[in-house]
């Protein structure tokens, strides 16, 4: 049996699987699945190999998209996805974690939903929007959206999640009490002297280093920073990066010390790679020392942006690295970021990308 | 009975799914409950739980323009619809 690599594509119009020979070198692309609906996340439960697919149709709104042979074929349910009576209805669904607690789900508006059975059927975590601060939390650019979901790997009691706009919360009982996470991360489009907020910061991507549980990364919208006490204080690492602003941010699949980045030009800019020219930045050292990673990558006249959960590694070795473009091209690298190729060029603008690991 | 009208984009999401169906119901709330009866799941995509008929999907009885509390005389013509939006 050999392992192979699937790549899962959120898109503006549907979900797509891309399916990779054992070196990685060819790629088979599936899809589009769920009907074409705008799908914000795709994830694989990697114990039972259930595929996940998160999002939000105009005509009819959010809902969980299901499969468990693979993308051969698909069920939906938002079977208790819904705020209660006279609230602001759930728009889509933004973000999709399994963990050893169930399925998770953050939507918009933002929101923590559970499914102890698969995704069938959901209940509200409430104790979050039970939060004192939730009346004064604010929509960012992109909605106001819970689109970061990072369960403790061993501990069902605790959940890190990001709110864009409002910043990170965290949780040590299980959904019932949430505490703000963001001191250390600034607000720089607050006045002088009250940059360093409570709540407010707007977080854009929230991940956890492997087999370290108190030590996180954030890519915000005012830095990059490190956390190595379960995000109770935040430092900066942005230091020897092009800019301070990006969207994803994602780990090395064993080592904790290593994160990949891809920093855009700023928030007023354009929002594209710094110059035209794309890279992706690696760090080996927790942050103290950035590599910008070209190879393959074009180093001119680029334009466009990666979304916040648009770029991911697999669990191979070496580990691939993969990200996506918001004019639908998706980007691999099988040797850590030092190479890259093309692997699609042609799809719709891209929401997310992770990845599975299967036996063939 | 009322005969009732699906938009084809709702068909595809239910297998098994009828273009137009007949069915009891005095309201078009209990024409909801009555297909979600059938199709499982198909009320929260036709509705949300403000409670309301989704904002881009219009619902037309007897050609009038209609809500979850309009009422339907024996033989009405209940035809749901998408809205022009996307891209």
């Amino acid at each position: 049996m050999a392992k192979q690599v699937r790549i899962l594509v959120g898109t503006k119009k549907g979900a797509f699987i891309l399916a990779g020979d054992a070196r990685r070198r060819s790629w088979e692309l599936r899809g589009p699945f769920c009907d074409t609906w705008p799908i914000n996340h795709v994830v694989a439960d990697q114990a039972s190999g259930t595929i996940y697919a998160g999002g939000g149709n105009e005509w009819f709104g959010p809902a969980v998209w299901q499969s468990t042979d693979l993308g051969e074929t698909w069920t939906h349910s938002s079977d208790g996805l819904a705020y209660a009576a006279g609230e602001q209805p759930i728009k889509s669904v933004w973000s999709l974690a399994p963990s050893i607690g169930g399925l998770y789900a953050g939507v918009e508006p933002a929101g923590l939903f559970r499914s102890g059975d698969g995704g069938a059927t959901w209940e509200h975590v409430s104790g979050l929007r039970d939060h004192p601060s939730r009346p004064k939390w604010q929509p960012g650019g992109g909605g106001l959206i819970l689109h970061s979901l990072v369960p403790h790997p061993t501990d069902r009691q605790q959940i890190w999640v990001g709110i864009s706009s409002v910043g990170v919360f965290h949780t040590a009982d299980g959904g019932t009490h949430w505490e703000t996470r963001n001191q250390g991360t600034r607000c720089d489009f607050l006045p002088e002297g009250q940059r360093y907020p409570d709540y407010g910061q707007c977080v854009h991507c929230l991940v956890m280093a492997p087999g370290m549980s108190n030590r996180l990364y954030q890519q915000n919208h005012c830095g990059m920073y490190r956390s190595d006490d379960g995000a109770a204080q935040w430092c900066s690492i942005e230091a020897g990066l092009p800019s301070s602003f990006g969207f994803p941010a994602t780990v090395h699949p064993r080592d904790p010390a290593s994160l990949y980045l891809l920093p855009l030009n700023g928030d007023i800019r354009g929002r594209y790679v710094p110059d035209g020219k794309a890279a992706v930045w690696r760090t080996r050292d927790g942050g103290a020392n950035w590599q910008d990673l070209r190879e393959g990558l074009p180093q001119g006249n680029v334009f466009w942006g990666v979304l916040r959960q648009a770029m991911a590694t697999d669990a191979m070795e070496p580990a691939g690295v993969y990200f996506g473009t918001n004019t639908g091209i998706l980007y691999g690298s099988a040797d850590e970021g030092e190479s890259w190729v093309p692997i699609a060029q042609n799809l719709p603008p891209i929401f997310s990308v992770e990845t599975m690991v299967v036996e063939r | 009975m009322v005969v009732v009208s699906l938009p084809p984009a709702l068909l595809s999401l239910f297998p098994g799914s009828e273009r137009r169906l007949e069915l009891a119901a005095a309201t078009v709330d209990e024409v909801m409950n009555a297909l979600d009866a059938r199709w499982p799941g198909m009320r929260d995509r036709l509705c949300d739980p403000t409670p309301r008929i989704r904002r881009h999907i219009n619902v037309f009885v007897d050609g009038e323009k209609a809500t979850l509390g309009t009422e339907l005389r024996d033989g009405a013509d209940v035809f749901i619809m998408t809205a022009i939006s996307g891209g």
